[in-house]
């Protein structure tokens, strides 16, 4: 059984104290993998002066914790916790953050890489970026629905 | 009585986060209540409800437009999603 953990906020996280508290949930840890995403400094050759992300609260939720329930069905994973971000934030600020243990590293990256490629296509999130056009909804990638394809 | 939200550029272009109907027959399906909309929000809405890959929830699970709808759904349209 593993130890699944979901959080959306407001507020920065520290990935040094979630990568503890997510050893501290289980024994016999052999690996840890983690995933840290920021806001970009650029995009599509224009500056980033922001980003604003909306979210669909309950189904957010709802959804990442499926997608951690689906990677524990794949992989021997201890515990996996995902922190992802909403509101106003800044170019470098981080926003979403992921981590899995297990005994050993295939079981750890793999469920590490899954998460994140379905929290991509599939979580109610939404990022609207400040330019130096002015704001504009950043377009899906089709990349991303691929990676997740390979699965 | 169904609960319906838009977000993102869906509720920008619309100018409405969201509204409540009463359940009735004309809006039976996720298809029918597209339908509803349209029929009285007219051609703004028309483009906003049909855009390329808009993805529709109903109770907080993506469905397609055949889902029927009960009494008490919250159904919800939006478009693809773009976080990590």
């Amino acid at each position: 059984m593993s130890i699944l953990s979901v959080q959306v906020q407001e507020g920065d996280f520290d990935p040094g104290r979630l990568q503890n508290e997510l050893l501290g949930q289980a024994q016999e840890e052999g690996a840890v993998a983690t995933f840290t995403g920021y806001v970009r400094r650029s995009n599509n050759e224009q500056n980033v002066h922001g980003m604003r992300l909306e979210h669909y609260p309950g189904m957010t939720e709802k959804s990442i914790t499926e997608t951690l329930e689906e990677a524990a069905d794949r992989w021997p994973v201890h515990a996996a916790t995902a922190v992802h971000r909403v509101g106003d934030l800044a170019p470098g600020d981080q926003i979403v953050w992921v981590g899995v243990s297990a005994e050993h590293r295939e079981a750890a990256f793999s469920a590490c890489e899954y998460i994140m490629d379905f929290l991509k296509t599939r979580a109610p999130f939404w990022k609207k970026e400040l330019g130096d056009d002015g704001e504009s909804w950043v377009e899906a990638r089709d990349s991303d629905v691929q990676r997740a394809e390979r699965w | 009585m169904i609960k319906v939200i838009f977000f993102a550029r869906i509720r920008e272009h619309l100018g409405c986060a969201g509204r409540d109907l009463e359940w009735h027959s004309s809006v039976a399906s996720v298809q029918d209540l597209r339908t509803f909309l349209c029929t009285e929000g007219g051609a703004s809405w028309q483009e906003a409800l049909y855009e390329d890959n808009i993805i529709c929830a109903v109770n907080q699970e993506v469905v397609t437009p055949e889902q029927p709808l009960c009494d008490g759904d919250e159904v919800a349209f939006y478009p693809p999603v773009t976080g990590g």
